[in-house]
C-alpha cells in the first residue's frame, strides 16, 4: 500500500517536473510570462510531493516491510532506528530519492526568491533546474526503483515487479540483509548527504550560466545572483570530503585517509573544478574579465558532477565485483552527451559577446595569479582524469586491466599541490589591477623572512627530506602570510580608528567577510596540509605477532597486548577485542582497544582501529589476527601516523571559514546592490 | 615540540629501518611481517578494487601474504615475486604496472610543459596589453607618487566598510 | 589586437563569430570523449561473450604440468567452472560437479576444466585434493579467462557446445549433481 502511494507520488513529481521544464522552455521562448509562471508553481511542487515520496519509503524502511527489496537490502530487525532511516541513501536506488529530494528542495528555494530584475533569467533556470530533475526522477522510475517488492508465484518462483504479477502474493521475509557495515559510521552517515548537497547545489550556478547564455544577457549578473549558492555548493561539497576522509581513516583500518581509490577520484573532479570556478569568478566581478573562462569552469563542474555519478554508479569502474550490473549507464551517458552538446552549443554561440571588458594589466596583478591558480587546478583535473580512465582505456586497447593508485597521483600532484600552496601566500599579498615585483616584495618580505626561520628550525630539528622540507616552509610561510593579512587590516583600522585590536579584529573581519573568509580558508587548506606532509613523509608502521604480555615498538611507543575477548552481540556480529597499553619512552598513555567485527549476515569482516590521538600524531592499533581459542597469541600492525590531526583541525577551520564567506548579509538579501565603491569606473559597463 | 617530535620520529624510524636490515632477519628463520608487509604494500589485492595488499583484512589476501612469505623465505627477490604476481592475477595486482612506470617517469615533463603551455597561451592571449606593461607605462605616464602600503591598505580596509552600507 | 594602451584599456570591438573550426574543433573533442566514454560503457555493458557466440580458444595451464585448449576440444561439450579455494559456495559445489564429471567420463564427450580463479597454489592444491577433483585445474594466468568470460565473481559456470559455442552459464553454484546435468543433457543431443 505504502509502496504504491510512494511510487504513484514519484510519477507524478516526475510528471510536473517535465511539465515545468515544457513550460518554461515555451514561456522563455515564446516570452509569455505565465507559462514561466506556471513552471514556477510546478517547479514548487515537486518538493512536497518528492518529502512524500521520501518519507513513504522511510516509512517501509522503519517498519521493516522486507518484501520491498531495497528494504531487504538495506535493513535489518537489528538495526537503530537512526540506521534505518539513513539507509534512504545506503544504497543506490534510495539515495536518487534522496538525491531528488534534495534536487527539489534546492531549485524550490531558487524559484522563491524576489525575480523583479532578473525575469528573464527566470524560465531557463526553471528549465535547466527541472530537466535535472526530471532526469534523476525517470532514473528511479523507470530503472531504479526503491519500490519494487518481491512476489511469490504459485509454483514458487521469486519475481520482483512494482505491480501484482497475476496469481502471485507477495512474499513474506522476516528478516533483511543489513545496512553495508562499512556505511554504519557517523562519518558515512553524513558524508553522502553532503556530497549530493554539494553537487545539487551546484546545479543552480549551472542554471543561471546556461540561463545567462540563452538571453544573452552576459553581464556579471548571473555571478552575482549565484555567488552564494556557488560558495554554499561548494562548502557542502568540501565537508562531505572530508568527512570521507575520515570515515576512511575511522573505518578502512589501512591508517590512511585517501587511497586515491577511483570513487574518491570521481568526487574530487568536480570539487577542482568547483574551487577554480569559486576564484574566477572573482576576477569577473572585479575586473570583468575571465567571463568565458568562468562559463567553461561551471559548465565543467555541472558535467563532472553527473560523469562521477555515471562512473560510480553505472559499474564502469568495478567490474570484476560489480554484482549488480546497473542498467542506468546508457541512460547516463545519453544525458551527459546532451547536457555538454548544448551547454557547449551555448557558449560557441555567445563566445564573442563575452570579450572581457578589461585587460590584464600587469603579470603580478591579483587577477594574473588567480589565472595561474586556475591553471593549476585544470592540471590537477587533467591528471585526476586521465587516472581515472587510464584503467577502462587500458582494457579497451590491450585488454589488460590496471590499476592507477596512489604511487601516479601522488608523484603527479604533489607539485601542483605545492604550487598551489605557494600561490596562496602570494596572490592575497598583491593587488588587483596592478602589482609591481617593487610593491609586491614590499608585502611579502616579513613573513617570507619569518618563514625562512622556521625552515631553519625544521632544519635544525633534524628533517632533511627535501620535499617534506618544500611542504613545511610553505606551511608555515602562507601560515604567515595569512596572520599578517589579518593583523596589518586590524592594525591599520586601530591607528585610524582607535579601537582596540581585537575589536579592530572582529570588525574587520565582519565587514568584508568574503575576503577574511576566504583567509580563513586558506589557512585551514594549510592546516590540512601539514597533516597530509606528516603522513605522506613521515608515517611509519610495524607489524608482529606477539603473545599476551609481550610489546611491539614504533617510534619510541611501546605498544603491550594485554588480552583479548571474543564475543558474539546481540545485533548480529562477532567480535574480536583486544586490550593494548600504549607506552611512550616507557610512560603509560592509554589503553586501546583495536577489535575486528564479523558481521554473520553479510559475511564481511571489519578492522576498527584503536587510536590514541595528539597534536603531535595518533597511535593507530590494528588486530590483524589471532590464536582461535586460546587468545595467547595475536598479530598487531601499528601505524604511527605524525601530525594527521592537523588534517582534521585544518578540515574544521576550513569549514567555518566557508561559512564566514557565504553567511548571508541579513540587510541586502534579494538584490545585493551593484557595488558603487567597487572599481570606480568600469567601461563597458551601463 | 613539533619538531622535536619529529626529530624523535626520525631518529627512530632511521634507527627501525638500521634494526631490521641487519641482524634481526638472521635471528626470524621466516621473513617478519614487516618484510612480507613491504612486498605486499606495493601489490593491490586481486579480488577487491583498490586495496593495498598489505591492509587487505580477507581471508583471500591473508593467503596471498603468506604466500609472499614463502617466497620470500625461498629466496625470491621483490621484483621476481612482483612478476609472479603480474603473471599470475594480471598486471592490474601491480601498484605501478610497467607500461605506467614508463609514463610516470615522463609524467612530470608532462605536466610542467602543459602548465607552460596553458601560460603561454595565457600570455598569448594577453599579448596586447602586456605589451603596454611591459614597453609603455615604466617610460611614458609616470605612476603616480607610490602611496606607502599602509595608506593603501587604510584605503581598501574603508572601501570594505563603505561597500557594507 | 593592438589597443590604445590607456590605463584600463576598453574592449570596445565589432562582435564577430567564432570561426567555424574552432568550433568543429571543439565539438570533435566533444564527441571523441562520449565516444571513449561509449566504448567504456559497451564494454562492460555486455560481456564480450554471449550466449550461442563462438567462445575464443581458452589455454589452460594446469597443476599437474599440462597444457589444455579447448580448440583441441571440437566436437565436445566443455564445462568451464570458475572457482577458488577462498570461496565458501565453490567447495559446495565441488562434489557435485566431480559427481557429474565421473558419471560424463566413460564416453568421453564431455570435458570438465576448473579455472582456479586469482588463488595461491598451495591452497588450491589442498582444494583439489580435499575434494578429490580429478577433472583438469589449472590457474587462471593473468585473469585472462575470467575477463573473457567478465565472470562477476566465483563460483561460475560455462558450458560450450560441441562447436565451441558458449550455450549456457551458470551464476553462483550448484546445488546438486542433477542440475548440471539437466544443463550438459541437452547439449549431447
Amino acid at each position: 500500500m505504502i509502496a504504491e502511494l510512494g511510487f504513484g507520488i514519484l510519477v507524478i513529481a516526475f510528471a510536473v517536473a517535465v511539465y515545468s521544464a515544457a513550460a518554461a522552455i515555451y514561456g522563455g521562448l515564446r516570452n509569455q510570462p505565465a507559462w514561466a509562471e506556471s513552471a514556477r508553481y510546478g517547479m514548487l511542487l515537486t518538493w512536497p510531493l518528492i518529502t512524500l515520496a521520501a518519507l513513504s519509503l522511510i516509512s517501509l524502511l522503519l517498519t521493516g516491510h522486507y518484501e520491498v527489496e531495497y528494504v531487504y537490502n538495506v535493513t535489518s530487525n537489528s538495526m537503530p532506528t537512526y540506521l534505518k532511516i539513513t539507509a534512504l541513501w545506503g544504497g543506490q536506488s534510495g539515495s536518487l530519492v534522496f538525491w531528488s529530494w534534495l534536487m527539489s528542495a534546492f531549485a524550490s528555494a531558487v524559484t522563491l526568491r524576489k525575480w523583479d530584475r532578473d525575469r528573464e533569467f527566470l524560465p531557463w533556470v526553471i528549465a535547466v533546474s527541472s530537466i535535472t530533475l526530471a532526469f534523476f526522477l525517470g532514473l528511479i522510475i523507470f530503472s531504479q526503483n526503491p519500490f519494487v517488492r518481491i512476489w511469490v508465484t504459485p509454483s514458487g518462483q521469486q519475481l520482483l515487479s512494482m505491480v501484482q504479477p497475476a496469481g502471485a502474493s507477495l512474499a513474506v521475509v522476516a528478516d533483511g540483509l543489513g545496512l553495508n557495515p562499512l556505511l554504519r559510521h557517523p562519518g558515512m552517515i553524513f558524508h553522502p548527504p553532503m556530497l549530493y548537497l554539494g553537487f545539487v547545489s551546484f546545479v543552480i550556478p549551472y542554471a543561471f550560466a546556461i540561463a545567462a547564455l540563452v538571453t544573452g544577457r552576459t553581464d556579471d549578473r548571473w555571478i552575482r545572483i549565484t555567488r552564494r549558492w556557488t560558495l554554499v555548493a561548494w562548502l557542502f561539497l568540501s565537508i562531505g570530503l572530508f568527512l570521507g576522509m575520515r570515515w576512511a581513516y575511522d573505518v578502512l583500518g589501512w591508517g590512511g585517509f585517501w587511497g586515491w581509490d577511483a570513487v574518491e577520484v570521481a568526487a574530487l573532479m568536480p570539487w577542482l573544478a568547483g574551487t577554480a570556478f569559486v576564484h574566477s569568478v572573482m576576477i569577473q566581478e572585479k575586473r570583468g574579465m575571465m567571463k568565458r573562462w568562468n562559463m567553461v569552469l561551471i559548465i565543467l563542474t555541472y558535467d563532472l558532477v553527473i560523469y562521477g555519478t555515471f562512473l560510480t554508479r553505472s559499474g564502469v569502474l568495478s567490474s570484476v565485483h560489480a554484482f549488480a550490473q546497473s542498467s542506468i549507464g546508457p541512460v547516463f551517458f545519453a544525458f551527459i552527451g546532451i547536457t555538454f552538446g548544448i551547454s557547449l552549443g551555448l557558449l560557441l554561440y555567445r563566445w564573442p559577446e563575452l570579450k572581457s571588458e578589461m585587460q590584464m594589466t600587469s603579470v603580478l596583478s591579483r587577477e594574473a595569479l588567480f589565472l595561474l591558480n586556475n591553471l593549476l587546478f585544470m592540471a590537477l583535473l587533467v591528471v585526476c582524469f586521465w587516472g581515472v580512465n587510464f584503467p577502462l582505456l587500458s582494457e579497451l586497447f590491450t585488454g589488460q586491466k590496471v590499476t592507477v593508485g596512489p604511487p601516479f597521483y601522488t608523484s603527479a600532484t604533489g607539485p601542483l599541490w605545492a604550487g598551489l600552496l605557494l600561490l596562496m601566500g602570494v596572490a592575497p599579498l598583491s593587488a588587483w589591477g596592478r602589482s609591481t615585483v617593487k610593491t609586491l616584495g614590499k608585502a611579502i618580505w616579513k613573513p617570507f623572512a619569518a618563514s625562512l626561520v622556521v625552515l631553519a628550525a625544521v632544519i635544525a630539528a633534524g628533517t632533511r627530506e627535501v620535499s617534506a622540507l618544500i611542504g613545511f616552509w610553505l606551511v608555515s610561510y602562507v601560515i604567515l602570510v595569512t596572520l599578517y593579512e589579518y593583523l596589518r587590516g586590524a592594525w591599520a583600522r586601530h591607528r585610524r580608528a582607535g579601537e582596540n585590536l581585537l575589536l579592530a579584529l572582529w570588525r574587520l573581519i565582519g565587514r568584508n567577510r568574503r575576503r577574511y573568509g576566504g583567509y580563513f580558508i586558506h589557512l585551514g587548506v594549510v592546516l590540512a596540509a601539514l597533516g597530509v606532509i606528516g603522513m605522506q613523509f613521515f608515517q611509519t608502521n610495524t607489524q608482529g605477532s606477539i603473545p599476551v604480555g609481550s610489546s611491539l615498538q614504533l617510534d619510541g611507543y611501546t605498544i603491550t597486548y594485554r588480552s583479548l575477548a571474543i564475543f558474539d552481540t546481540p545485533d548480529g556480529r562477532n567480535v574480536a577485542r583486544a586490550v593494548v597499553d600504549v607506552y611512550k619512552n616507557g610512560a603509560f598513555l592509554a589503553e586501546l582497544y583495536p577489535r575486528r567485527d564479523y558481521y554473520y549476515a553479510s559475511q564481511q569482516p571489519m578492522t576498527i582501529p584503536g587510536v590514541r590521538s595528539s597534536l603531535g600524531g595518533d597511535i593507530y592499533v590494528d588486530l590483524v589476527d589471532w590464536q582461535p581459542i586460546t587468545t595467547e597469541g595475536a598479530t598487531f600492525k601499528i601505524y604511527h601516523n605524525p601530525l594527521i590531526n592537523w588534517l582534521w583541525i585544518g578540515g574544521l577551520t576550513f569549514v567555518l571559514g566557508a561559512l564566514i564567506a557565504a553567511w548571508p548579509d541579513g540587510e541586502k538579501a534579494p538584490a545585493p546592490s551593484e557595488a558603487p565603491a567597487k572599481e570606480a569606473a568600469l567601461p563597458g559597463k551601463a | 615540540m613539533r619538531s622535536a617530535t619529529l626529530k624523535i620520529a626520525f631518529l627512530l624510524a632511521f634507527a627501525l629501518g638500521w634494526l631490521y636490515a641487519t641482524p634481526v632477519s638472521a635471528q626470524q628463520p621466516t621473513p617478519s611481517d614487516n618484510q612480507v608487509n613491504a612486498v605486499a604494500h606495493e601489490l593491490y589485492c586481486p579480488v577487491c578494487e583498490n586495496i593495498p595488499l598489505d591492509v587487505c583484512s580477507t581471508q583471500a589476501c591473508a593467503q596471498w601474504r603468506d604466500l609472499i612469505r614463502q617466497k620470500l623465505a625461498a629466496g625470491w627477490s621483490t621484483q621476481k615475486i612482483d612478476d609472479y604476481f603480474a603473471a599470475q592475477y594480471g598486471e592490474r595486482v601491480l601498484a605501478v604496472p610497467p607500461l605506467q612506470r614508463s609514463f610516470n617517469q615522463l609524467l612530470p615533463g608532462l605536466i610542467g610543459a602543459g602548465i607552460l603551455a596553458g601560460v603561454g597561451l595565457v600570455f598569448w592571449t594577453l599579448r596586447g596589453s602586456l605589451r603596454s606593461v611591459f614597453v609603455k607605462t615604466p617610460e611614458s605616464t609616470p605612476p603616480p607618487p607610490p602611496p606607502t602600503v599602509d595608506a593603501e591598505l587604510l584605503d581598501r580596509v574603508e572601501k570594505d566598510l563603505r561597500q557594507r552600507t | 589586437m593592438t589597443e590604445a594602451p590607456t590605463d584600463i584599456p576598453p574592449v570596445a570591438r565589432p562582435v564577430r563569430r567564432l570561426p567555424a573550426w574552432i568550433i568543429g574543433l571543439a565539438f570533435i573533442a566533444l564527441i571523441a570523449f562520449l565516444a571513449v566514454l561509449g566504448f567504456e560503457l559497451k564494454s562492460i555493458q555486455q560481456g564480450p561473450i554471449l550466449r550461442g557466440q563462438q567462445v575464443p580458444a581458452i589455454v589452460l595451464n594446469t597443476f599437474e604440468g599440462t597444457v589444455v585448449n579447448t580448440t583441441d576440444l571440437k566436437g565436445k561439450v566443455v564445462v568451464l567452472n570458475f572457482w577458488a579455494s577462498w570461496c565458501v559456495p565453490c567447495e559446495g559445489e565441488a562434489p557435485a560437479l566431480e559427481s557429474a564429471w565421473n558419471a560424463y567420463k566413460p564416453e568421453g564427450q564431455v570435458v570438465f576444466l576448473g579455472v582456479d580463479y586469482v588463488d595461491t597454489e598451495p591452497e588450491a592444491r589442498a582444494f583439489l585434493s580435499k575434494y578429490d577433483i580429478t577433472y583438469p585445474n589449472g590457474p587462471d594466468l593473468g585473469t585472462k579467462i575470467s575477463q573473457m568470460f567478465r565472470i562477476t565473481g566465483v563460483p561460475e559456470t560455462y558450458f560450450l557446445d560441441r562447436e565451441g559455442k558458449l550455450a549456457y552459464s551458470q551464476i553462483g553454484p550448484f546445488s546438486t549433481e542433477d542440475e548440471i546435468k539437466a544443463i550438459i543433457d541437452p547439449l549431447l543431443k
